[in-house]
């Protein structure tokens, strides 16, 4: 009874108590929209659409003349002729071709061989000092040696890009293997699992998100890679309009080749994640995505 | 019928483990281990699961000498130690890949309903409670009609309501085949409850200190007066177990004594 009666003098003394309850609600759902509810996907664009658009009131108004950073209407507007005559798929086409050749590359050899020097001593012996050492070589030093080998047309560039996405998955592939938790190798050892089986039923599953990851990384070098395959004398992709841009000096054309690359690289990631995350729906992490 | 014959090990870093052990557990008898750290609980139930090779000594498992993993041994660990990855029944189908996909669907379903849970075989371990996951690995390590069961204090991290829960999942699993069970646990407790013989041991190195039978009836009374007097016996042989070894006493003849 006195806690009915103090529940009704709480209510009494405390008339707005529904609108707070609104306005908590109000707040509440505000915060998970921004911590990414349903529409939270557009917080991403809140800082680039910011910068830009204040970018476009300050050479509007005459504050900066635009030459060497163009306002976002005359990067949109090269965007769309380059759309419009076909040009930018033929050179987003050619860039994606020699990445994804470059990345099937890479991700096989890199995947092979961190997986052998992740669960052989011997084999992390033999190869790892050389990798390492190899791996602290720039990415530029191979140009001259793969022209040299490869030719100046394409076997050269998706070299370079096979490069570049290797050594993150194979360092990712040999550390995931190499910590595999003993108390998993364990229980299969107690169910007498061969040597293939254990790869197969437990190392495999076990390393996957790592591999995933290390898969990633690599894909986002093969990005950064294909700028440097692609200015080694092509005639078509989004390096190439680069170098097309800085020589007829427009830096629109730059800029939108920029923006291409970001937009692909961005694409490339997400039908990655997307392609792969059934194959995580086990982990327990704690977001609901990679 | 488990034999094991003066069974040593060292471990490459010097550490003497086990030091000449005989033990001999009936078929079907539910043996404890207890003792303190360092005594070489976790190292025998190892060896015996064929996990780690004995530096001397043997084990022989129905006079077949055990060397390796074996499919007449199971093994249930501290932690659940479930596949992440598989879902609850894929892991306590994980042993039965050399069987047909029927007959696997009804011992699996079988298997999880005899460890109440029964419905939970497509979710994730992840998705389990601690006690609901160790629950999965005894389904696991039973499913395979195991002739003898290791059991490395599995219930320890379990919450004392779980545990007695368990207890009771688990004589009732053994009710049903009767395998050789030995336990390692530290709660004596534990071992009063579901043992008919409870080991002391001692460690550095790890020996047999005691021994108890238990002939108390089954369901076990906690609170009774036997269990009490049972459980407080052996704590004070564990207590025992742990002093330093006294050494015999210096005997001086008398002649060193004159030349002193």
């Amino acid at each position: 009874m006195s806690l009915l009666l103090d529940n009704q003098s709480e209510r009494l003394a405390s008339p707005s108590a529904p609108a707070r309850q609104e306005a908590s609600a109000e707040q509440s759902l505000a915060r998970r929209w921004l911590a990414g509810g349903s529409a939270g996907w557009f917080i991403g664009f809140v800082l680039p659409l910011g910068v830009a658009l204040l970018w476009e009131i300050v050479v509007r108004n005459g504050w900066a003349n635009g030459r060497l950073m163009p306002p976002p209407s005359r990067i949109w507007a090269t965007l769309w002729e380059l759309a419009q005559t076909g040009e930018l798929v033929t050179h987003a086409l050619a860039t994606l071709w020699r990445v994804a050749a470059g990345f099937a590359i890479g991700a096989v050899v890199g995947t092979v061989l961190g997986a052998a020097s992740g669960a052989s001593r011997f084999m992390r012996r033999v190869m790892d000092p050389t990798l390492q050492a190899l791996r602290a070589i720039p990415s530029i030093a191979w140009v001259p040696l793969f022209i040299l080998w490869l030719g100046i047309f394409e076997a050269s560039k998706v070299a370079l890009i096979a490069v570049g996405v290797f050594f993150p998955i194979y360092l990712g592939v040999a550390a995931a293997v190499g910590s595999v938790d003993r108390k998993i190798i364990e229980v299969g050892r107690v169910f007498r699992l061969t040597r293939l089986q254990m790869v197969r039923r437990v190392t495999l599953p076990a390393i996957l998100p790592a591999w995933i990851t290390a898969l990633r990384t690599g894909l986002g070098l093969g990005f950064m890679f294909v700028v440097a395959a692609e200015f080694m004398g092509a005639s078509e992709g989004l390096g190439y309009l680069l170098v097309d841009g800085q020589q007829l000096g427009r830096p629109d054309r730059i800029l939108a080749a920029i923006i291409a690359f970001a937009v692909l690289g961005k694409l490339a990631d997400g039908i990655l994640v997307f392609m792969t995350r059934p194959l995580l729906a086990w982990q327990d992490v704690g977001r609901d995505k990679l | 019928m488990l034999i094991i014959d003066r069974l040593s090990k060292t471990y490459a870093d010097g550490v003497h483990a086990l030091d000449r052990l005989d033990l001999s557990v009936r078929t079907g008898e539910i043996v404890a281990l207890v003792g303190g750290s360092g005594c070489g609980k976790t190292t025998l139930l190892r060896l015996i699961a064929g996990l780690d090779m004995p530096s001397d000594g043997q084990i022989r498992l129905d006079d077949q000498t055990i060397a390796g993993p074996s499919a007449d041994v199971g093994v249930i660990f501290q932690e659940p130690r479930l596949f992440p990855w598989l879902t609850i029944e894929d892991n306590v189908a994980f042993g039965l890949s050399q069987i047909s996909a029927f007959e696997r669907e009804g011992l699996v379903a079988n298997a999880l309903t005899r460890v109440g849970l029964s419905g939970h075989g497509h979710r994730w371990p992840r998705e389990l409670s601690g006690g609901q996951q160790q629950r999965v690995a005894i389904a696991r390590a039973l499913i395979t009609r195991p002739r003898l069961l290791i059991m490395d204090e599995p219930f320890s991290a379990l919450d004392p309501s779980t545990r007695a829960s368990l207890h009771r999942h688990l004589l009732a699993l053994w009710d049903e085949s009767r395998p050789t069970v030995l336990l390692v646990t530290h709660d004596v407790e534990e071992a009063v409850m579901l043992a008919d013989r409870i080991i002391v041991m001692q460690p550095n190195p790890g020996r047999l200190f005691d021994e108890f039978s238990n002939t108390l009836s089954r369901p076990r009374d906690r609170l009774g007066t036997s269990f009490e007097t049972l459980a407080r016996q052996i704590l004070k042989s564990l207590d025992q177990s742990l002093k330093p070894a006294v050494p015999a006493p210096l005997k001086v003849s008398t002649a060193d004594a004159a030349w002193w």
